[in-house]
């Protein structure tokens, strides 16, 4: 039998539906492929059963000659943020160990309606704090992808969402679920050489995810290809009455709509992205899409986003301050651990449970948020923050009165070694620089493999949209996709 | 601005978040070096902005306030770490 892995999403739907293959043996051959890559620690739960359901499912309309559903028999990885009923979920914390919810997010229970399986639980970033995925207390994840001339030191695979970046680019699952946060879906697909996007801030509903900054978080698909991250973002997106941010929108047919015929669109460049110390190999990469962009069509012109360097700071005041108010739930009361020290009172309860509960990374943004919030300095901190994210909104909005699309780099170095930058939080923060601002914003953003640096380790590229333009997202992104001719793969060493 | 470790206590306090003494000189120099970046928002003129609310101009929806899912009871406390007569338990807060 042929290796049913090497497909992605539409290969496999596509094959399912024209009977080449059955959704069961698509099953098989990922729950085998996932079982023997443990070294990788990309996934927390393994979940078979779930995706062997889901195929028979799919089998059994195959037989009986129904409609498929449009994601039938393409078994999934879930990242450990979205709750899934019954199924441990984390968030790849120590506070939420065993917790095994008891209902459904509504972005997996609109894969599942669609069809989808779920191969496991996928690590991550404690509670989404990461951008390296060293923060999880279950372990590292080790990204599939080594340095080339015999460096085999363990390489991040980017974070938040370091599980899903590596199992997708092991070919462990044709595709799986992030969240983004200030870049949580779109460095780690960098990273890995995939494709991952972050639709506009309400697209996807929040309800059931668990909760890092509500302002910011926003889910999204990460896969193979262009294509693969449209056909499993219809099916992640929709209006949803139980998130109070959720818009009320049709869910358009993006996969219909992809077009890598640019003509007519103009691309802005932003200066202010040409940072000082930036590797000349992305800003090479960055040139190259440029020529990619206008060999597709479109007309390249010069933008200026002047509060780029303010991004950062602002978003370590507003994530830190939304994650200490969203984090004040794990109380070891309702759900979780809970350390009661001999005579301890409710008090001494709940700061020796998040005590013992929460990682070092997650306990220093919390009592960053708390310091930010508290009397005396939230106007200095926390509403002049606020401010300067109204700034930058702005900033984008002249921009794309000038433009359709933005074109960057998606990070600002190549993927870094486990433990090269763990020591220095500020230095880990930075790596977020290019992807921030767009998030602040709400804006679509997406990032596509466009070539390897000089180590053999991949690069990406960023496009942001205005509001709602994940169509003109995802075609610009497919036009760089075409021409980059990227098909590098890790090689199996796991 | 920047704390000492009395002030990285008390923001601990306030974070129900227990912490040694160590732990608290620690942090205190590690906190200072990422209050001392972020205050370079200090140098922009934001007199005539209005904080960011929402990225997308939103209506905030209401709902009839009608009981949606009640009767859950098993369900609620079905991850609780302590449990009884269906109700969550705590350590002893009234004397």
């Amino acid at each position: 039998m042929s290796d049913l892995t090497e497909l992605g999403v539409a290969g496999l739907r596509d094959g399912i539906r024209a009977g080449k293959f059955s959704a069961r043996e698509v099953a098989d051959q990922f729950i085998v492929k996932v079982s023997k890559a443990k070294a990788l620690n990309a996934f927390l739960v393994e979940t078979p059963d779930h995706a062997i359901a889901a195929a028979r499912a799919a089998d059994e309309a195959v037989a009986k000659g129904e409609t498929l559903k449009p994601l039938a028999g393409v078994p999934i990885g879930m990242k450990d943020l979205f709750c899934t009923k019954g199924v441990e979920t984390t968030a790849a914390s120590h506070i939420l160990e065993g917790f095994k919810p008891v209902y459904e997010s509504t972005v997996s229970q609109n894969l599942w309606d669609a069809g989808a399986g779920m191969l496991g639980k996928l690590n991550m970033d404690q509670f989404a704090m990461g951008s390296s995925n060293e923060t999880s207390y279950f372990g590292n994840v080790i990204s599939p992808w080594r340095r080339g001339g015999g460096d085999n030191a363990p390489l991040a695979p980017g974070g938040s969402s370091g599980g899903s970046s590596a199992a997708v680019s092991a070919g462990l699952c044709p595709g799986a679920t992030g969240t983004d946060t200030g870049g949580s879906i779109r460095q780690p697909a960098a990273f890995t050489g995939i494709s991952g996007i972050k639709p506009t801030y309400g697209r996807c509903s929040r309800w059931g995810t668990i909760a890092f900054a509500s302002s910011l978080d926003q889910a999204g698909p990460m896969a193979r290809d262009v294509k693969d991250c449209a056909i499993l973002l219809e099916n992640m997106a929709g209006f949803d009455p139980k998130d109070s941010t959720s818009l009320n929108l049709p869910v358009p047919k993006w996969e219909d709509g992809l077009s890598a015929d640019l003509r007519g669109k103009k691309i802005g460049i932003p200066k202010d992205y040409r940072l000082d110390g930036t590797p000349a190999e992305i800003l090479n990469l960055w040139d190259a899409g440029v020529e990619w962009l206008k060999d597709a069509g479109a007309e390249i012109v010069e933008v200026s986003l002047p509060h780029t360097k303010y991004a950062l700071p602002a978003y370590y005041i507003i994530a830190p301050a939304e994650a200490s108010s969203n984090l004040a739930r794990y109380d070891g009361v309702r759900y979780g651990l809970r350390d009661l020290p001999e005579g301890a009172n409710l008090q001494d309860m709940y700061a020796a449970t998040r005590a013992a509960g929460f990682g070092d990374e997650v306990k220093r943004r919390i009592l960053i948020g708390t310091y930010v919030l508290s009397a005396g300095f939230y106007d200095a901190y926390f509403t002049q923050a606020s401010k300067v994210r109204t700034l930058i909104a702005r900033d984008f909005e002249i921009a794309f009165s000038q433009c359709d699309l933005l074109l960057t780099p998606t990070a600002p170095s190549a993927a870094f070694a486990l433990g090269e930058k763990s020591a220095d939080p500020l230095a880990m923060y930075l790596n977020d620089v290019f992807t921030v601002p767009s998030s602040l914003a709400g804006l679509p953003a997406m990032s596509v493999p466009g070539g390897l640096d000089g180590a053999g380790l991949p690069l990406g590229l960023q496009i942001i949209g205005k509001p709602l333009d994940e169509q003109g997202v995802l075609n610009a992104g497919l036009a760089i996709e075409q021409r980059a001719g990227f098909v590098a793969r890790p090689e199996a060493w796991w | 601005m920047s704390v000492d470790t009395a002030t990285v206590k008390k923001v601990a306090s306030l974070a129900r978040i227990a912490i040694s003494d160590s732990d608290a000189e620690r942090l205190a120099p590690e906190l200072n070096n990422i209050l001392g970046w972020i205050e370079q928002l200090g140098e922009v003129d934001t007199s005539s902005v209005q904080p960011m609310t929402a990225v997308i101009p939103n209506t905030q929806r209401l709902r009839d306030d009608v009981v949606t899912e009640g009767g859950q009871r098993d369900a609620v406390l079905a991850n609780a770490p302590q449990g009884e007569h269906g109700f969550f338990t705590v350590p002893k807060v009234v004397e």
